[in-house]
């Protein structure tokens, strides 16, 4: 009896009472305590990015030999590198860089993704093509990606975020794909198609607005994550030229002076992990609040 | 050791409440209900949805989730022993020694990714000191008395290989293995066809029999009610509204509200009432539909789900199309709205044949063939608002938005709803409700002919009567001609004015529902007629059925 007991889909589903959602499910699952702390989080670093020329910061690309390596001081607050820049100047407008990343990677895997998602799942003949294709873009690693770019167009803030969107961008088109697929079967699309309800209206009705939701919370994903990645290939030298702040500058740059000034990879190192930290756990809470049934599965 | 005429569970003034956010006011699901069952009795607790059955057989098993219903007072005792206050790991042994649950869908009951033998046997590892040869031998034996053939492949087998019929006897047998005092069965043959439904009906009555097991069985069925029930519980609204032995309840019920609940159960014997003699609209000839399967290393296989199908229906007709699950009635009603392309035969609508008819050929006819499907939780989008649903396939053909609205309305007004309607949401409105809204989207086009894909069969018996009358409503009111497919022949009893029956994807017995209904001439026809729970009873007239006039 236990395994059927186990197995037994949500009791909770069978009291019919409890199916009604709240209105407000969003609103309340943002509104506890780790979400606020990650949006608080979240809006400091947005704000301080965008205003980062008004906070009276040092010039993030000056080089001042006199004022290697110094440590904590009035002046500069988290001391200054190997070039004598301001490491705390150079993390704000490092935030910049990588928010810029985050979000255009963002869009620019989701708006193509969404296009091609659709159209691959709603008519067959597309399917087969637009999905190949998709395999073959994702074989594709994104270093490898970078470097050609890279040495092909110079390093930049484009070529960066191409480097990282374009492997992106099939998953979200398998993502999208697939939600269509199940969604062709509900039977208010096929009403809607006995109702004579014209492809595009059909599409653009009842198709895409069902798909936003889970769009949205793959976006955050790939928000963080290409900040991640924007990280890693500036480690590598293959991301922004290295005179820009962004925050893998920062940090492969300290890498040479570690054993000297740890705070030259803590500081942006932790940037980064609480910025990531916190769009992914809003992202989880989205997922939690848009989609209730996913919440209890994962 | 209990008293032989004491209960065996006995449910006292129990009350289970929804576990709301602090300072949410405190909501109860079930409020105040108490029973009794004795050994070897069968008590059904009957009611429709939403009605607290499910969460009273999860309150015994103690089986609540806890994050959303708690038990807020009475008591359960099974055997003498309060369930409520036991600890869970008690619970967990007397889940499976003392009481045991089958459910509604045998295949989620299941792990899929074990053999059904093993599944079985880890009951007995768990909670008896057998050995592997004995344990083996009990699970065979077991098997054998749930009827199941050639139980040594069976033991092996993984659930997908079996019939949903097959699985529901192997839940009943992990069920009743360790010899359990209470059976509860949460609508057990729901998910059933109805020749599987007697049979597994059959087989719960005479293992009840021979264990002397009482049986608390949920269900909203009243034919299966009329079938086994010793004393029935009728349930609403979380209350208990009636207790009686099965005669009091289903010939003398005392309360406004059974009577009414039995009362709206549909009787099998057909209406009278002449054929049509109107035009016919739609004729049918040799529809065909066939899936080809491939695999890589398998030769191409054909599946016929429709094969060679004809029948004609007229205005104002109303053409039952009856079979059980996989028989192709859906797939021809999809065949015949277009909704997949048929493989061969011909469909003519007024003369014009539309089954080879192009896409852009077909589209004006499309709004003379409309469809209602089964599940009114999904036949709307939930995204848009109510009105906008129904005006839209009249904004498709050209109406104006200002007319399409105020026939929106008017449309409204026809199936019982108010105006108000137009700006509300799906998901204000129960199931009942929304398969009214369906109703007018597919009237909003005037159709000739309407397609009911088992329009009722997901509504509370109730609600089915009012939709059922409603559909009879319109055909008399207007010209439609309705296609009304069902595996409920109770249903198709009420309403059509002839009956096709489909097994295989092929017609079996078509006729007048009358002939078809009291005078079968095919086999399987009367096994499904003889499989229909209840049909000795004879629920609006609250007596036993009278033996046909014919």
């Amino acid at each position: 009896m236990s395994s059927s007991i186990h197995s037994m889909p949500g009791v909770a589903a069978s009291a019919p009472a409890l199916r009604r959602r709240p209105r407000s499910a969003l609103v309340r699952t943002l509104s506890s305590w780790p979400v606020m702390a990650a949006l608080v989080m979240l809006a400091v670093i947005v704000l301080a990015a965008i205003a980062a020329n008004l906070l009276g910061l040092a010039d993030p690309m000056a080089i001042n030999p006199m004022q290697r390596l110094k440590g904590f001081s009035a002046e500069h607050w988290f001391g200054t590198d190997a070039y004598g820049r301001d490491v705390l100047s150079r993390v704000v407008h490092g935030a910049r860089v990588s928010l810029m990343i985050g979000a255009g990677t963002a869009v620019a895997a989701l708006v193509p993704g969404l296009v091609l998602g659709v159209i691959a799942g709603y008519f067959r003949a597309a399917d087969m093509v637009i999905m190949r294709i998709m395999d073959g873009i994702m074989s594709v690693p994104s270093i490898l990606l970078a470097i050609a770019l890279v040495a092909v167009t110079g390093a930049s803030l484009l070529t960066v975020l191409i480097a990282i969107a374009v492997p992106e961008f099939p998953r979200v088109v398998r993502l999208v794909r697939g939600l269509i697929l199940s969604l062709r079967d509900e039977p208010y699309v096929e009403a809607a198609i006995s109702l004579g309800t014209p492809t595009h209206t059909l599409m653009m009705r009842h198709l895409v607005p069902n798909t936003l939701a889970p769009l949205i919370v793959q976006g955050t994903f790939i928000f963080a994550s290409a900040m991640l990645s924007e990280a890693v290939m500036s480690f590598l030298g293959v991301g922004m030229p290295p005179e820009f702040p962004s925050w893998g500058n920062v940090i492969a740059e300290g890498r040479m002076y570690f054993q000297i000034k740890p705070g030259l990879i803590l500081l942006p190192g932790l940037f980064l992990a609480l910025t990531v930290l916190s769009v992914n756990m809003l992202g989880d809470a989205m997922r939690d609040a848009l989609d209730p049934k996913m919440a209890r599965r994962i | 050791m209990a008293d032989s005429t004491m209960p065996v569970l006995q449910v006292q003034n129990l009350t289970v409440q929804l576990v709301g956010a602090p300072g949410e006011e405190e909501r109860s699901v079930v409020e105040g209900i108490s029973f009794d069952i004795h050994a070897g009795e069968t008590l059904c607790v009957v009611g429709e949805s939403g009605s607290g059955k499910s969460v009273t057989s999860f309150s015994v098993m103690g089986l609540l989730a806890p994050d959303a219903l708690r038990p807020a007072a009475g008591r359960i005792l099974l055997d003498g022993e309060d369930v409520l206050a036991c600890s869970p790991e008690r619970l967990r042994e007397l889940r499976a020694t003392r009481m045991s649950m089958v459910f509604q869908e045998p295949m989620t009951a299941l792990n899929p990714v074990r053999t059904v033998g093993w599944q079985i046997d880890e009951v007995l590892r768990t909670h008896s000191a057998l050995d592997a040869a004995a344990r083996k031998r009990k699970i065979l034996d077991m098997l054998e008395s749930v009827r199941l053939p050639d139980v040594e492949r069976i033991y092996h087998s993984y659930p997908h290989q079996l019939s949903g019929g097959q699985r529901q006897r192997i839940v009943i047998c992990m069920a009743l293995i360790l010899n359990p005092k209470l059976l509860i069965a949460d609508e057990p043959t729901t998910a059933l066809d109805v020749t599987t439904q007697k049979q597994i009906l059959a087989l719960i009555l005479e293992l009840q029999r021979s264990h002397n097991t009482a049986v608390l069985f949920i269900t909203h069925d009243f034919g299966v009610v009329a079938e086994i029930a010793d004393r029935i519980a009728v349930m609403n609204r979380g209350r208990l509204v009636e207790v009686g032995s099965r005669e009091d309840i289903l010939a003398r019920p005392k309360e406004a509200y059974t009577r009414m609940l039995v009362s709206s159960v549909p009787g099998l014997a057909p209406q009278a009432r002449q054929a049509p003699e109107g035009e016919p609209v739609l004729v049918v000839d040799g529809l065909e539909k066939t899936y080809a399967e491939r695999g890589f290393f398998k030769a191409k296989r054909t599946v016929h789900a429709v094969r060679d199908v004809s029948f004609t229906l007229r205005k104002k007709e109303i053409v039952g199309i009856v079979g059980e699950s996989g028989s192709g009635k859906s797939t021809l009603a999809r065949c015949i709205a277009r909704l997949i392309d048929p493989s061969a035969g011909s469909v003519r609508l007024d003369g014009t044949e539309i089954a080879t008819a192009t896409k852009r050929e077909f589209h004006p006819v499309r709004k003379r063939i409309q469809v209602v499907f089964q599940d009114p939780y999904r036949s709307l989008n939930a995204r848009i608002r109510v009105g906008d649903s129904i005006v839209e396939g009249m904004r498709n053909f050209g109406v104006s938005e200002e007319e399409a609205r105020a026939r929106a309305v008017e449309l409204l007004d026809i199936v019982g709803l108010g105006a108000d309607t137009m700006d509300r949401y799906p998901h204000q409105f129960s199931g009942g409700q929304r398969q009214r809204i369906c109703i007018a989207r597919a009237l909003a086009l005037r159709p000739d002919i309407l397609i009911a894909d088992e329009a009722v069969s997901a509504l509370d018996v109730s609600v089915q009567a009012q939709v059922l009358e409603l559909i009879e409503d319109i055909r008399t009111r207007t010209d439609t001609a309705v296609l009304f497919i069902t595996h409920d022949l109770r249903v198709a009893a009420q309403i059509c004015n002839s009956i096709v029956v489909m097994k295989s994807g092929q017609i079996v017995e078509a006729g007048q529902a009358a002939d078809v209904l009291t005078r079968p001439q095919d086999e399987y026809t009367r096994q499904l007629l003889d499989a229909a729970p209840g049909r000795h009873w004879d629920f609006k007239r609250f007596r036993p059925t009278q033996a046909s006039p014919h």
